[in-house]
């Protein structure tokens, strides 16, 4: 099947980037650059991401805060004009359709982004369960959506934006015209740095994206964009949340509101009550042991016997820990094994290697 | 993508490049390999000098910081040098792969085995069909 190219699909062509196919769609893993240049150009200056795979529609009507709080697991609905709300899409038995950002425009109308992968799957939970309540455009194949993240990056749109965002703060949006360009812009990310990100009609995206080049910004692959996601901990769809485990267990609690009723509210509250049996936790390998833990290897303990026996969690995500050393992972394993400083034992393609829990972010920015 | 495929080598399907070096065939991956892997961050190479190996078989393994990648033996024969440059600075296999992004060294135990391998026209029409 041909695979779907963003409207910035010539212009990574042009930067020589290296092109994979990344759910369907014709991405940019990495540009000549090398994704450890980029991943520390991101923390060090600012980086650029074509993120246009990524879905996005409209819910509006007289009565959509009653369907947005049907379907979000944080505070959404409520929230004042103006905010971005991270939140997941439970499943009513608490386990994750998808998570997301919804950006409250008014009582009548909200915007929302969703991951690339599953744009369809939502839309469809959205029609299923809003109940004729609010009427859903979809509009991702008209809209582009490019990341500026990194320390110089507010300063950079901000500059383009003729000083227009200086006073948007973490977590929340305005409409902007940034190098001549209408956008939608937001004060968050997916790297652990501070940044924009920038959604605009499909035809006006190479230009934004030849003046944020052209202002010093670093074209960047996902390649480094999930080792900085992962450095800041930010969990990615997948990997570490699916249908099989809540946002409890994945440590997103602070995106739960469970004094409000949404789908999954009540099996989360039953969960709490009964207290979770396993939870996703970060882990840390020392350098000298010379050993990446990737998606899909075994957690273990060898005191429990031999093959499948031994098997106590799974490494969700895993890579070099580019700023931190090493190299780093999320795995959900027993809650007996979660605390920090508790040691595991990964079995990495037939080699016991020894983790470390860390708790909070690997990489923190100052 | 341009990629460098030198004329003085011979090749393998699975993108590595031989060189001989005396009695002993000097083996790496070729720049496609490497291009296609992106960043390398860590080498083990696990034959050690004086092992002997068979075509086929594992030396060793490649991380990048997407994939991981096994090493396989071209030929068979005994290994007669491991690069120890590679532990510390396995980017090299990113910036020269032809040169000091070299592997193992491995003195072949048939010699028929080395007929088997690309040339490099047969390799550049490999790569092509990638």
């Amino acid at each position: 099947m041909e695979r779907k190219r963003t409207p910035l699909w010539e212009l990574h062509k042009q930067h020589g980037a290296r092109l994979i196919d990344f759910g369907g769609w014709d991405m940019p893993v990495a540009y000549p650059t090398g994704t450890i240049k980029e991943h520390k150009a991101v923390r060090e200056s600012v980086g650029l991401f074509d993120v246009s795979h990524m879905g996005e529609a409209y819910l509006r009507g007289p009565r959509v805060r009653e369907a947005v709080e049907q379907l979000t697991s944080n505070a959404v609905a409520s929230a004042a004009p103006g905010k971005a709300v991270y939140t997941l899409l439970c499943r009513p038995s608490g386990g994750v359709v998808d998570d997301c950002i919804f950006y409250k425009r008014s009582d009548t109308e909200f915007f929302v982004i969703v991951n690339a992968s599953n744009t369809a799957k939502d839309l469809e939970w959205f029609r299923e369960h809003t109940h004729s309540l609010c009427d859903i455009e979809d509009v991702s194949d008209a809209t582009a959506l490019i990341a500026v993240q990194g320390p110089k990056a507010v300063a950079l749109v901000d500059r383009l934006a003729g000083g227009a965002l200086t006073g948007l703060t973490s977590f929340t949006f305005a409409d902007a015209t940034v190098a001549g360009v209408a956008c939608v812009a937001a004060r968050t990310g997916y790297t652990g740095e501070d940044g924009f990100e920038l959604a605009c009609g499909n035809a006006d995206a190479p230009r934004l994206w030849t003046a944020l080049v052209e202002a010093g910004g670093l074209p960047i692959g996902l390649g480094a964009r999930d080792t900085l996601r992962l450095e800041s901990k930010l969990p990615l769809y997948g990997n570490d949340l699916d249908d099989d485990h809540t946002p409890l267990e994945a440590g997103l609690g602070w995106a739960v509101k469970l004094d409000r009723e949404f789908i999954g509210a009540q099996a989360l509250r039953d969960q709490k009550q009964r207290g979770l049996t396993r939870q996703l936790v970060g882990f840390k390998i020392a350098e000298e042991a010379r050993a990446i833990a990737r998606h899909g290897y075994a957690v273990v303990d060898r005191s429990l016997g031999t093959g499948e026996a031994a098997v106590i969690g799974t490494v969700t995500s895993g890579g070099p820990g580019i700023s931190v050393g090493g190299a780093i992972g999320l795995a959900y394993v027993p809650v007996a094994h979660a605390k920090a400083g508790s040691q595991l034992t990964i079995d990495c393609r037939g080699k016991d290697i020894p983790a470390t829990v860390v708790s909070g972010k690997f990489y923190k920015r100052t | 993508m341009s990629t460098s495929i030198p004329t003085d080598l011979r090749y393998t399907d699975d993108h590595e490049w031989l060189r001989a070096a005396g009695t002993s065939w000097r083996v790496g991956i070729t720049q496609f390999a490497a291009d296609q892997l992106g960043d390398i961050t860590l080498v083990d190479l696990t034959a050690k000098v004086g092992d002997l190996v068979a075509k086929g078989k594992q030396f060793g393994t490649v991380e990048s910081v997407k994939s991981v990648s096994e090493l396989y033996a071209p030929v068979s024969g005994k290994i007669t040098a491991v690069n120890p440059s590679l532990k510390d600075a396995p980017e090299l296999i990113n910036s020269e792969p032809f040169a000091g992004g070299w592997m193992i060294e491995i003195e072949p135990t048939d010699k028929a085995e080395l007929d088997g391998l690309l040339s490099p026209d047969a390799y550049t029409k490999h790569v092509a069909a990638q």
